[in-house]
């Protein structure tokens, strides 16, 4: 019953961590490329969500809704570029929070006018309902494994992206040094576009992937948002590979925490004291951990910047 | 740079609009006796007690370029050292203040030892972690309301009377604080302190060749700032009767920042112009439609993108001349 339960979770933990990854791999890149700090991805991946839920009640098919919702998402992301980000490039970090935080309030606000301050939802999609036995007395939904599976299928795909290709290649150079490829004739502005770009697609990605198994609601991307950050601060800024492993280790233990913290406490002490206590750390955990980390490595696990 | 001398002539026209700030203030309840008198007394009370913590976070924000996103951590600690303590029948501020700035002070050492370890963007993301750390354990705490938070029995008592229990003497009490806090920031600032600090935001390597050992300077002016802003939270929950984790959300936080850079960096005075500026716009926005997030957001973008160095930066330019450091 408690191996059941442990792999359960731990799939759970992974599907937290792949839905990090998506979110982070945006936001990391844009961090380590441009050095800019971007409060509003939260909201990118919450548009995700509500381009999903709005194209999939127009067509009634969940995988018409999703195919649309990623070019929207992907337009939605270049248009913010265009009419705000890319003049805080290069401003200091107080500027940048500032301003985005004014953006997620604005797009909050916005998605209650338009769509309503009711949560939406998005039904499971036919082909990947039910569930799936995976051993003795282990079901598991299709669904969750598919976020799973498209998941590290999209991590890797980024991998190869990133460490074979050309625009890959010019990525990472931003990543270490922005000014030595801009002096090498690389036109860094395209660069960010691209890049951002991609990363907004790529949060607006998760967003729609959990459409059907969240509610879609105004703010649901913040506190997601803080967890992203803890991710890439975590695994280095500017490094998908850190951003990935970071990902996993940050939906782990924010997963297994919540449902065994109490548990090995109350090994230790009392069983009232022990849920008391277990309540009150496992939120805390994913920040021990971070600060932990910070501690002893400063620039997190895989420093892009040398 | 150079300072004007604390006394000189230019002392007037340098204080000019603190003085008449405060003056504005302490003629609010006067003006309040006329008409709609306990809605414009809360709403100023309020004003003034976000100025505090506004005017804590300039300290570091402004004259350290300390960008701290988990300010907000130390309003919730102060408001629920008031809280607690209630809870356990212990009313008397006498008690509960020197509590909530302790807690606070502690909070603001350990966190800002860690913290100030770390650069950049790093300071900014790992003072969020703590920020939302508090407010975790906050939500946490299922014996004094978790989610929900607490209603206090009613305001702090003073030797076990209710000083404060009227809302023109709370309001007194309160802009007492701010004054206090003001001139306190002020003194530290123009301290050969606040100078260590402010040459550690222009250039720290300078600083440190020079012989300061920086990390225990800001970590002081860290502390002072949290305490500072714990003194607010102690406020808070007494203005309201009431505290819980909103108090300490990451927005929360992002709002101090807004407020300090709303009004000016590093001038004090337009920490409580910026606290005054968005709280009222807050509540004057509302008043049009539900959705004042939607002008709010747009127009904090314009203020970053058009309007550098904020209202008070507005206010110089059109004034013409010279301000603080």
């Amino acid at each position: 019953m408690s191996m059941t339960l442990l792999y359960v979770q731990t799939l759970n933990g992974l599907q937290l961590g792949v839905l990090l990854f998506l979110i982070a791999a945006g936001l990391t890149l844009v961090f380590g490329v441009m050095d800019f700090i971007n409060l509003a991805h939260g909201v990118q991946y919450m548009i995700g969500a509500y381009l999903a839920a709005m194209f999939t009640a127009l067509t009634g098919n969940f995988f018409y809704g999703l195919a649309l919702a990623l070019p929207s998402a992907l337009a939605f992301g270049l248009l913010l570029e265009f009419l705000i980000f890319r003049h805080l490039y290069d401003r200091d970090h107080l500027d940048q929070v500032l301003a985005t935080f004014g953006i997620i309030l604005f797009l909050n606000q916005a998605v209650k006018v338009i769509w309503g301050a009711a949560p939406l939802s998005v039904p499971i999609p036919e082909a990947l309902s039910g569930s799936i036995r995976l051993m003795d007395g282990l079901l598991y939904p299709v669904y969750r494994l598919a976020i799973i599976g498209s998941g590290l299928a999209i991590a890797v795909l980024l991998g190869i992206l990133v460490s074979r290709t050309r625009i890959g290649m010019l990525v990472r150079a931003g990543a270490s040094n922005a000014p030595m490829v801009s002096a090498l004739g690389v036109d860094i502005g395209k660069l960010f576009m691209v890049v951002f770009g991609f990363g907004a697609m790529l949060a607006g990605f998760a967003g729609a992937m959990v459409a059907p198994i969240l509610s879609v609601e105004p703010g649901m991307g913040d506190n997601l948002l803080i967890l992203t950050f803890v991710v890439i601060v975590i695994g280095g800024i500017g490094s998908v590979r850190g951003a990935f492993i970071a990902a996993i280790l940050v939906g782990l233990v924010d997963t297994l925490g919540r449902v065994f913290g109490p548990q090995v406490l109350r090994a230790l002490m009392d069983p009232s004291a022990a849920s008391q206590a277990g309540r009150a750390l496992a939120p805390m955990l994913t920040y021990i951990l971070m600060a932990a980390i910070l501690f002893f490595r400063p620039g997190g696990l895989f420093p892009a910047k040398k | 740079m150079t300072m004007p001398p604390e006394n000189g002539p230019g002392f007037l026209k340098r204080e000019a609009v603190p003085v008449l700030l405060f003056a504005l203030l302490a003629l609010v309840p006067f003006v309040a006796a006329l008409g709609a008198e306990s809605y414009l007394l809360s709403l100023v009370t309020r004003v003034m007690i976000f100025a505090i913590a506004a005017l804590s976070l300039d300290l570091i924000l402004g004259y350290g370029a300390l960008v701290s996103f988990g300010h907000a951590a130390f309003l919730g600690l102060g408001g629920y050292a008031v809280g607690i303590l209630s809870a356990h029948g212990q009313t008397d501020a006498l008690v509960q203040l020197p509590v909530a700035l302790a807690v606070s002070a502690l909070f603001a050492l350990i966190t800002g030892a860690l913290s100030l370890r770390t650069k950049g963007v790093y300071f900014i993301m790992i003072t969020l972690a703590f920020g939302q750390m508090a407010f975790f354990l906050a939500v946490s705490l299922a014996a004094y309301g978790g989610d929900d938070g607490m209603t206090l029995p009613g305001r702090s008592k003073l030797f076990g009377m209710d000083l404060i229990k009227n809302d023109r003497a709370f309001y007194y009490a309160v802009l007492l604080a701010l004054l206090g806090a003001y001139g306190l920031c002020r003194s530290i600032v123009v301290s050969r302190f606040g100078r260590v600090i402010r040459g550690a935001r222009e250039n720290p390597q300078r600083m440190a060749a020079i012989g300061f050992p920086l990390f225990r300077y800001q970590l002081v002016g860290y502390v002072i700032a949290g305490t500072l802003c714990g003194l607010a939270g102690f406020l808070l929950a007494n203005q309201a009767e009431f505290v819980s984790p909103a108090y300490m959300t990451w927005q929360r936080s992002g709002e101090l920042i807004v407020m300090v850079v709303l009004g000016g960096l590093g001038t004090l005075h337009g920490a409580i112009i910026g606290a005054a500026a968005f709280l009222l716009l807050e509540e004057w926005l509302s008043g049009f439609t539900e959705h004042w997030k939607m002008i709010f957001g747009p127009f904090l973008v314009l203020v970053v993108l058009f309007a550098r160095g904020g209202l008070m930066g507005a206010i110089r330019r059109i004034g013409g001349g010279g301000g603080h450091g």
